[in-house]
C-alpha cells in the first residue's frame, strides 16, 4: 500500500532526479517492526520533510540513511537504499565512508568539548590533511556559510560550549558541511531552539539546498511548509503519502494526512 | 488549619533536624580528633633531618628520607602500571562493550576487587612474585599497589564515560569518525576531569596502604632505589616504628603519619577542585 509514485508535477520538481532511492525498506528494533516497506525517492538538491505523529518512524527512517542506528545492537534494516549507484545497506559498504557522503545534524546541539575551530577541523581532518592556512580557510568558509562567522571570528579558539544554543546548532551545521557531504539529514534541528534561532536555521536550510540534498524530520508543520519542496507523511511505521509540499498541504489524498495537517491528531 | 497538626509537624521537623546535625557532628568529631592528635604529636618531630636523613637505628638521630623516596617510587610505579590497564578496561565497558555480557561480569568482579581487603592482594602478589623470585622487592610492592589502583580507576572511568551523552558520540560518528577516534577525541575529552579525579583518588588510596607492602616490598633500613631489592615505604616504617618501644622511633612514626595525611588531604582537595570545575 505504501508503494506509489511521487507526483513530480510541481514546478520545483520538474527537473529533479532522485539522489537517494529508498525501496521496500523495513526496519526492526529486535522483533518489533518499526518501518513497513517504505518506498520513497529523495530528490537531488531539494528539501524533503518527514512529518507525522511521535513514534511514526520518521526519525528511525532518517537514522537509516547514514546507518547511525548501527551504533546500537539489535537493530536491523531490510530493503535497498541506492545512493550514487550503491546500495548503502550493503554491509560491505563502509559506514564511515557512507557518513562522509551523508551528514547529520541532531535535535540537540552537540558541540564537541573543544574549541570552535577544532569542532570544524575535527571532521575535516578525517578526510584530508590541509595545511594550517587551508584549514583556516575551510573553517572560515564553513562559518560564513552558516552565518556564524561574524559572531565568532574573534573567539575561534575558545570553547564551543560557551556559545548559545542557536549558535551551537549552526556550528554543528558548519561542522557537517565542512566535510562536503552530498546529503544532509536534519533530525528536528530546531525543536530545542527559540523562534529567532529557528528562523535562522530555516533560512540556512534554504541556502544549503543549492548544494546539498536535504532531508528534515520535523514536528512542526509550518516548518515543513516553509522549508520543504517535498513532504512525506508517516503514520505507525507506514509511509501514508508523499508529494510536493504544496499539494500535501492543500489537497492530500489520504484522510489521515488531512487529519494530521489540520491538527486533528498528533 | 488544624493548629495541633501543624505544631506536631513543626516539632517532628525540629527533632529530625537536630538528630541529623548531631550525627554529622559525631562523625566529624572523630576526624577532627585524629587530625589534631596527628598534628600535635607529629609536628614536633618535623625538621629538616626528616627529609635529608635515613631511618635510624634506635637511639640515634635520623629521618625518613629513604622511606619517603621509597613510597614515591612505589606509588608512582603502581599508578603507572595500574592506570593504563584500568582506563582501557573502563573504556571497553562504557564504549565498546556497553551491551555485552562480559561487561556485566567484569563490573561484578571489579566491585569485588574494589572491596577486597588489601592484605589479600598482598598475599596474592607474595604468591605470584615474591615466592618464585625468592626475595622481597620494590617491583612486587608496585604490582600490589597497581592491583589496588585498578578497581578504583576502572569504576570511575566507566562511570565518567557513561555520563558523556550518547548524542555526542553519534554526532562524531555521523561525521564518519571511526569508533576509536570518537573515543579518543570526544569521549575522553568530555570525561577527562572525571577520569583524572579517579586516578588522584586511587593515588590517595594506595599512598597509605601498609598491608600489601608488608608481603611484597617489605622494608629497608637503608637507602635503596633498586626495584629488585626490598624497598622502604612510609606506611611500613610507621607500622614498624610505632609498634617499637623506642621513643625516638615513635616520634618519627607520628611525623611520617602526618606527612602521609597531609599528602592524601592535598590530593583529595585537588581532586575536589578538578571535579567541581567544568572545563573543555
Amino acid at each position: 500500500m505504501a508503494n506509489f509514485a511521487v507526483h513530480a508535477s510541481a514546478d520545483s520538481l520538474s527537473n529533479a532526479k532522485p539522489k537517494m532511492d529508498i525501496k521496500d525498506l523495513s526496519f526492526f528494533y529486535g522483533d518489533n517492526k518499526a518501518l513497513k516497506d517504505i518506498t520513497l525517492p529523495l530528490f537531488e538538491k531539494r528539501v524533503t520533510a518527514l512529518i507525522g505523529p511521535s513514534g511514526c518512524g520518521k526519525s528511525t527512517l532518517l537514522r537509516i540513511l547514514n546507518r547511525i542506528y548501527e551504533l546500537y545492537p539489535g537493530q536491523r534494516a531490510e530493503g535497498t537504499i541506492m545512493l550514487d549507484g550503491e546500495n548503502i545497506l550493503d554491509p560491505k559498504l563502509d559506514a564511515n565512508y557512507l557518513r562522509s557522503k551523508v551528514g547529520m545534524v541532531f535535535q540537540k546541539p552537540t558541540p564537541f568539548p573543544m574549541t570552535i575551530y577544532d569542532n570544524i577541523a575535527f571532521g575535516v581532518k578525517l578526510y584530508q590533511k590541509p595545511s594550517r592556512a587551508e584549514m583556516d580557510a575551510i573553517v572560515e568558509s564553513s562559518l560564513v556559510r552558516t552565518a556564524l562567522w561574524g559572531e565568532v571570528k574573534d573567539r575561534l579558539h575558545t570553547s564551543a560550549l560557551g556559545l548559545s544554543g542557536g549558535q551551537q546548532q549552526r556550528l554543528c551545521i558548519a561542522r557537517t558541511v565542512a566535510v562536503k557531504p552530498e546529503v544532509v539529514l536534519f533530525d528536528e534541528p530546531t525543536s530545542a531552539l527559540d523562534p529567532i534561532s529557528t528562523a535562522k536555521i530555516e533560512e540556512l536550510i534554504d541556502e544549503l539546498k543549492r548544494d546539498f540534498t536535504i532531508v528534515i524530520v520535523t514536528h512542526n508543520m509550518q516548518q515543513a511548509a516553509r522549508v520543504a519542496d517535498l513532504t512525506a507523511f508517516m503514520y505507525l511505521g507506514d509511509l501514508i503519502e508523499a508529494g510536493p509540499t504544496t499539494t500535501m498541504f492543500s489537497t492530500p489524498k489520504d484522510n489521515r494526512t488531512l487529519d494530521y495537517i489540520t491538527g486533528r491528531f498528533g | 488549619m488544624d493548629q495541633g497538626l501543624y505544631k506536631r509537624r513543626m516539632l517532628r521537623n525540629r527533632f529530625h533536624m537536630a538528630m541529623s546535625v548531631a550525627t554529622a557532628l559525631f562523625g566529624l568529631t572523630w576526624l577532627i580528633l585524629i587530625l589534631a592528635m596527628l598534628l600535635i604529636k607529629g609536628i614536633g618531630g618535623l625538621n629538616l633531618a626528616v627529609f635529608t636523613e635515613m631511618t635510624p637505628p634506635p637511639g640515634s638521630s635520623g629521618g625518613l628520607l629513604n622511606a619517603i623516596v621509597g613510597s614515591l617510587i612505589l606509588t608512582i610505579l603502581g599508578v603507572l602500571i595500574g592506570t593504563p590497564i584500568a582506563v582501557l578496561a573502563g573504556t571497553y565497558m562504557a564504549e565498546y562493550g556497553r551491551h555485552s555480557k562480559l561487561t556485566d561480569v567484569v563490573r561484578f568482579i571489579n566491585d569485588i576487587l574494589l572491596s577486597a581487603p588489601s592484605i589479600v592482594i598482598g598475599l596474592f602478589v607474595y604468591g605470584i612474585m615474591v615466592r618464585p623470585m625468592g626475595y622481597f622487592s620494590g617491583i612486587a610492592g608496585a604490582v600490589a599497589l597497581a592491583i589496588l589502583v585498578i578497581p578504583v580507576v576502572v569504576r570511575t572511568t566507566e562511570d565518567m564515560l557513561l555520563l558523556v551523552p550518547s548524542q555526542m558520540r553519534e554526532a562524531a560518528a555521523a561525521l564518519g569518525a571511526p569508533r576509536w577516534h570518537v573515543i579518543r577525541q570526544v569521549s575522553y575529552r568530555a570525561a577527562k576531569t572525571g577520569i583524572i579525579t579517579g586516578i588522584l583518588l586511587a593515588i590517595a588510596r594506595i599512598s597509605g596502604e601498609t598491608a600489601p607492602l608488608l608481603f611484597t616490598a617489605l622494608n629497608n633500613q637503608f637507602w635503596s632505589t633498586s626495584l629488585l631489592a626490598p624497598m622502604p615505604s612510609l606506611p611500613v616504617v610507621i607500622f614498624q616504628f610505632a609498634l617499637s618501644p623506642y621513643e625516638d622511633w615513635q616520634r618519627l612514626a607520628w611525623t611520617g603519619a602526618l606527612l602521609i595525611t597531609v599528602a592524601v588531604l592535598t590530593l583529595s582537595i585537588v581532586a575536589r577542585l578538578l571535579s567541581s570545575k567544568r572545563t573543555v
